[in-house]
């Protein structure tokens, strides 16, 4: 086994309404390293969320994994049953929501919410497990840890209560961290405390991370690597600085240049993606960005892109497009 | 540009908003919560304003008060050298004609049982500008303004994407002819391919009506991209008002130094060399607001003196407004 941490593949969700299919992901596969930082970008509805909760086997009741293998540390999720889940889901994997005041306990003090799984996972006793506690949020930049542990979470502001949230997910030292939206809620300035906290704890926890996220300005200074989804599929993977230095894919591309700058000249005019995302009823039988793509050919239409290399010499670049850029077709 | 300054459309002077609350079960202590304190601003005709700042810093609040949708504590707002907050409800109807809002969620604001037809009339009939008959082609030449088919007037709200919806708001607003639109976090809640058209179709349609906007947003990048001239909010109070080149690129005031060094950008090799100004801790509560200028308990200068004097919001270099102790004034000018 190569030094793959999780390695998913070909996944696929649904989710039924009625009598309604949606298919949110459909099939995707990527993989994490140990130790790496992977961000995910997208638009909402595009299976950013649901593929990584389905990883951890959090879809809501209405959705089902069809599909696919999900491999972690060599072990298929799938196949493994509720009480094994329970030992990986909290303590091999820890996940930090989008909204911290929906995510915890109101009324549950914050001390007993953090060592909960420190009791469950790793067998500490009350005693320990609160000094254990009042650890993990001095790590995580809560000031008077002892006394803040006796608080319940509405006495906390909306960035602080995300510093909780973290020190339960990095409670019981994680492999994986699953960060879907951390700070979509947050002002910037707090945005800004978070994500440095994110770093921090990353290079002194050494855990792998995988960032959700629809702003594609966030990963740029965190992330290694990025996967870009549109529509349930994966459009574009790339190392980070490759990835807007020489996007390739048009959605990829036109995402980028729809963003207004914070420096330097500004456009008179944004570059804007005509119409809307797909609304994922059926699984599409062709590229799903065709419709609102400026390039699109008539094999575009036909069958959807394979994943295929553009980089030279390895496959850390990868996209889902039938145009060629070396084919002469221009972007 | 000399033409627009001179023709101011909006004045508020030393406008004042609080809100009373009672705290506790029984509502035996009550508190003030001092959302807008204070801010005084012109806007010329033709001009797009933006106001930013985090959440709870009394931006919306600004907006809600210079449409009377909420009756300022003390202070004016002059529309057209009209003073708004002593007007009686009856004069404002007229007055209302003239301003117009747009609001974040497009969803909420759109009436579910109403046709988008029957939406966008409806400002029409209310004033009654037009008669019956006329209202139905106005309809079709405003949806097409803001970019939709005219067979969209016979759907429904849910029927449309998020976008769409945000384009019936704008085609609303529109409908008669206001001069001035306050627009509160218009694209806050779209995603970012969309969020760029709808950018760009509100500067279109204010550069072919000649509108002036104020623009509050939290999202920095997007109100440098629209606005002309920026102001930067805090706690109730404008702590910085510049040409928008002149406050990105040369911020004076503490506070929206850090703003601009919190905000990602999408280039990898710029963000890994930023060095950030991480600001500590929240902002302030607005009910129990710090003493002297109101950024010093988070401040990365501050010192003794911003936390007793209150810093003047005057002129530190020409057309560039800061409250700061500690920024110097250096332009000639004297107004």
């Amino acid at each position: 086994m190569d030094n793959k941490l999780l390695d998913v593949k070909n996944l696929e969700t649904v989710f039924k309404q009625r009598k309604i299919i949606i298919h949110a992901v459909n099939g995707i596969s990527f993989s994490i390293k140990k130790g790496e930082m992977l961000g995910v970008v997208g638009e909402s509805g595009c299976g950013k969320s649901v593929s990584m909760l389905s990883i951890v086997n959090l879809i809501p009741p209405s959705g089902t994994i069809k599909n696919g293998q999900i491999l972690f540390e060599g072990q298929d999720l799938r196949k493994i049953n509720k009480h094994d889940f329970y030992s990986i889901r909290g303590n091999k994997i820890g996940i930090i929501f989008q909204d911290p005041i929906t995510s915890l306990n109101p009324f549950l003090k914050i001390g007993i919410q953090i060592s909960e799984g420190l009791i469950y996972h790793k067998k500490l006793s009350k005693n320990q497990a609160m000094k254990r506690s009042a650890e993990l949020l001095d790590l995580v930049g809560i000031a008077n840890p002892k006394e803040r542990l006796n608080e319940y979470p509405h006495q906390f502001s909306g960035g602080m209560r995300q510093r909780v949230m973290i020190a339960i997910a990095i409670s019981c030292e994680p492999e994986l961290l699953i960060a879907d939206e951390p700070t979509t809620a947050l002002d910037v300035t707090i945005q800004a405390q978070i994500m440095e906290l994110i770093k921090n704890l990353r290079s002194r926890l050494d855990t792998s991370i995988i960032l959700i996220t629809h702003d594609l300005a966030l990963v740029a200074g965190m992330v290694d690597r990025v996967i870009v989804m549109y529509s349930g599929f994966i459009v574009e993977e790339a190392l980070v600085n490759d990835l807007y230095d020489n996007p390739q894919h048009p959605y990829t591309i036109s995402l980028l240049k729809s963003i207004p700058k914070l420096r330097g000249q500004t456009a008179s005019k944004l570059l804007s993606i005509e119409g809307s995302p797909p609304e994922l009823l059926e699984k599409p039988q062709f590229c799903p960005f065709a419709p609102r793509c400026k390039y699109n050919i008539e094999k575009c239409w036909q069958a959807t892109p394979p994943m295929r290399s553009v980089s030279e010499d390895n496959d850390s670049h990868k996209v889902a497009c039938w145009v060629n850029k070396k084919n002469g077709v221009e972007k | 540009m000399k033409d627009k300054q001179n023709k101011i459309i909006l004045s508020i002077k030393n406008l004042k908003k609080y809100f009373p609350v009672r705290l506790g079960a029984f509502g035996e202590s009550s508190g003030i919560v001092y959302a807008v304190d204070g801010i005084s601003l012109d806007v010329s005709r033709g001009e797009i304003m933006g106001i930013v700042g985090e959440s709870g810093c009394g931006k919306s609040t600004t907006g809600f008060v210079i449409v009377q949708l909420y009756r300022a504590t003390s202070g004016s707002v002059y529309f057209n050298g009209i003073d708004l907050t002593k007007l009686s409800e009856r004069e404002l109807r007229c007055m209302r004609t003239k301003i117009q809002i747009i609001f974040q969620d497009p969803y909420s604001t759109l009436n579910p049982r109403m046709t988008i037809g029957e939406s966008i009339g409806e400002p029409i009939r209310a004033h009654k500008l037009m008669k019956n008959s006329e209202v139905k082609n106005r309809v079709f030449e405003l949806l097409k303004d803001v970019g939709l088919k005219p067979s969209f007037s016979n759907r429904y709200p849910h029927e449309l994407s998020g976008g769409q919806q945000q384009r019936i708001c704008i085609a609303r607003a529109l409908a008669i002819n206001p001069d001035f639109i306050v627009c509160d976090e218009p694209v806050s809640a779209l995603d970012v391919s969309v969020q760029a058209q709808i950018i760009n179709l509100m500067k279109e349609l204010q550069e072919k009506y000649n509108l002036t906007y104020l623009f509050i947003a939290h999202n920095l990048a997007v109100v440098r991209h629209i606005s002309d001239r920026v102001a930067v909010m805090y706690l109730g109070k404008i702590v910085e008002l510049a040409n928008k080149d002149e406050l990105f690129d040369n911020p004076l005031h503490p506070y929206t130094k850090s703003l601009l060094s919190a905000v990602p950008e999408a280039d990898p090799k710029l963000e890994q060399q930023r060095k950030r100004i991480i600001l500590e801790g929240d902002v302030p509560d607005a009910m129990n607001p710090p003493t002297g200028c109101r950024f010093h308990t988070r401040c990365p200068i501050a010192n003794e003196k911003c936390s007793k004097e209150i810093p003047y919001f005057e002129e530190k270099r020409p057309r560039h407004f800061a409250a700061c102790h500690y920024v110097k004034r250096r332009c000639n000018r004297r107004r």
